[in-house]
């Protein structure tokens, strides 16, 4: 279990650490808590797009798949004739697990109407009243960073 | 045997990019994937092992081979600088000669201009892997991304806690006799299912311990073996197989072990019915139940019923398991469990696990781990063992 994952996940959370240290929090958590994604040159165009509300994943113009998390070559077929497609931002809870430990939340894996599953987070929402199979909806929280983070909420 | 004219190098690329800026690591590793495939005229999908250094993000090649989309038998990532790649093309041929793959793809990256200009987080290990970005926000830990499994489980199949609970049962009543174990209680199903949640459905009492510790093997050729006065366990056959999230066709109700238990089983030419003992990495209850259908100890969805009624428990049920007390009430070094179960395995071979637990005429074992995440990407690796008459 032990990872080079697991170890930028820390560096990360040390990172938000010493931001927290410096900036001490002006107004009560009204928002989930999170960190904020790390954007690269491949995923600069979908977290432009979260600004703007907009939900986006890879499809292949060789082969026709769509898939996520979006890179440049078509894990399918390895084509690089691959481009963003929006989303509806509906989709249907694959799975979830509430972690009770702290701060109760819901980490989960959504079913897009497009294809693709992803993982998330579902917000606004009563966690014992979640179900497998259940309608969601892309619900965006601004990371105040120009970006924002694809949550998801029952219908 | 040598690897003498047993493998060849079919096709080759070297990146003509100079100042890799706006292209990500994962991406160039790709690109010169595809580079190769393309000089030796086969396709992405003809690659059945991968090799990488540490210039590779993630755990050992698991997420770039994600990234590339690969379905693997094999997957290597020794470490020793620059001249990890002579050593992979060693390897690979190895791997080659014994049947263990067909197809290697071996490649390096790197960036360290562009990451320079960019001032990017460059760390040891290659960096951040490709889907850091878009799971890192949500907050995944070792406990949720198991749960995530252990719920769809349940709910294609109609598992239960409590049939989850067996398999801790099963774990502590073999930890009562070990002076080691860190927890020794024997504990019931209620024991279990009452325990607090810790990420739903997982209670405390499903999660593996954390401890310190560790472990070692000495493995040798039969003719030393032969000379030794110690009672040598023979490998039978082994399996790999990286599990990913599949480009998004996400399936968490199985793990790689379907894949690198077909493989040994067939190299060690046994079955099922042949194995004695099963040490099965058990980081938590839902991880042993979805490995034994995988490894084809029962069908898959009927993992729930087959752990049930100590069914695991040594001198009780048809297949004894972790007699050490697993990582579940033993221990589990540095968080990795797969070195534990082979040892585990090899004791029950020698004839020397506790005289509690030890399984009668213990000829032929099975030892399973499962490394990284059941909740997304993981390795799969499986070996048999059987004793010096096997």
């Amino acid at each position: 279990m032990s990872s080079s994952d697991n170890a930028a996940m820390t560096s990360v959370k040390q990172e938000s650490k010493e931001k927290a240290r410096e900036k001490p929090r002006d107004k009560p958590r009204d928002k989930p808590k999170m960190r904020a994604p790390r954007v690269n040159a491949e995923t600069q165009e979908f977290w432009d797009a979260t600004a703007e509300g907009k939900l986006l994943v890879k499809k292949c113009n060789a082969c026709g798949e769509n898939h996520f998390y979006p890179r440049t070559f078509c894990p399918f077929c390895f084509s690089d004739d691959t481009e963003y497609l929006q989303c509806s931002g509906r989709g249907a809870i694959y799975s979830y697990s509430v972690t009770r430990r702290g701060e109760p939340y819901a980490i989960a894996y959504v079913t897009l109407e497009e294809g693709p599953t992803m993982l998330t987070n579902l917000i606004d929402c009563d966690f014992d009243g979640l179900s497998i199979g259940q309608q969601v909806a892309v619900n965006f929280v601004d990371t105040g960073e120009g970006t924002a983070v694809p949550f998801f909420t029952p219908v | 045997m040598s690897i003498r004219g047993k493998a060849y190098i079919a096709g080759i690329y070297e990146h003509p990019l100079r100042d890799g800026t706006g292209k990500t690591l994962p991406q160039l590793h790709a690109e010169v994937a595809k580079g190769a495939l393309e000089d030796a005229g086969l396709s992405k999908n003809d690659v059945d092992a991968y090799y990488c250094a540490g210039d590779a993000p993630g755990l050992g090649g698991i997420n770039q081979a994600e990234y590339m989309g690969l379905r693997l038998n094999q997957i290597d990532s020794t470490e020793t600088g620059g001249s990890s790649y002579i050593s992979h093309v060693n390897h690979a041929a190895q791997a080659i000669a014994t049947g263990h793959c067909k197809v290697a793809l071996i490649t390096l990256a790197g960036r360290p201009r562009a990451d320079a200009k960019e001032k990017y987080f460059a760390k040891p290990g290659g960096g951040a892997p490709a889907e850091y970005g878009f799971e890192g926000p949500f907050r995944p830990t070792v406990v949720n991304m198991y749960g995530m499994a252990a719920m769809r489980h349940m709910y294609e199949f109609g598992t239960t806690s409590e049939q989850l609970a067996w398999i801790k049962v099963a774990a502590s009543h073999h930890a009562q006799y070990n002076e080691h174990a860190m927890l020794r209680n024997v504990v019931s199903v209620e024991d279990v299912v009452n325990s607090p949640m810790v990420s739903d459905p997982l209670h405390r009492l499903d999660c593996c311990v954390v401890s310190d510790g560790g472990g070692a093997i000495i493995m040798v050729a039969p003719e030393i073996a032969r000379d030794l006065k110690r009672s040598c366990v023979k490998v039978l056959g082994a399996g790999e197989a990286p599990k990913h999230l599949m480009g998004g066709k996400v399936d968490l109700t199985f793990s790689g072990a379907r894949w690198s238990g077909r493989k040994a089983f067939d190299e060690a030419g046994v079955t099922q019915a042949d194995i004695k003992y099963v040490s099965i990495y058990d980081s938590f209850t839902i991880t042993v139940l979805e490995t034994l259908e995988d490894l084809g100890f029962c069908e898959k969805g009927q993992g729930g019923k087959f752990v049930s009624d100590g069914n695991l428990i040594s001198g009780v049920g048809k297949l004894p398991f972790n007699t050490d007390g697993g990582g579940l009430c033993n221990n589990h070094p540095g968080d990795r469990g797969g070195m534990t179960k082979v040892l585990e395995a090899v004791r029950q071979l020698r004839g020397e696990a506790h005289p509690k637990v030890q399984v009668p005429n213990c000829d032929i074992a099975l030892a399973h781990g499962t490394g990284g995440l059941l909740g997304s990407r993981m390795g799969s690796a499986t070996v048999i063992l059987g004793g010096e008459d096997a």
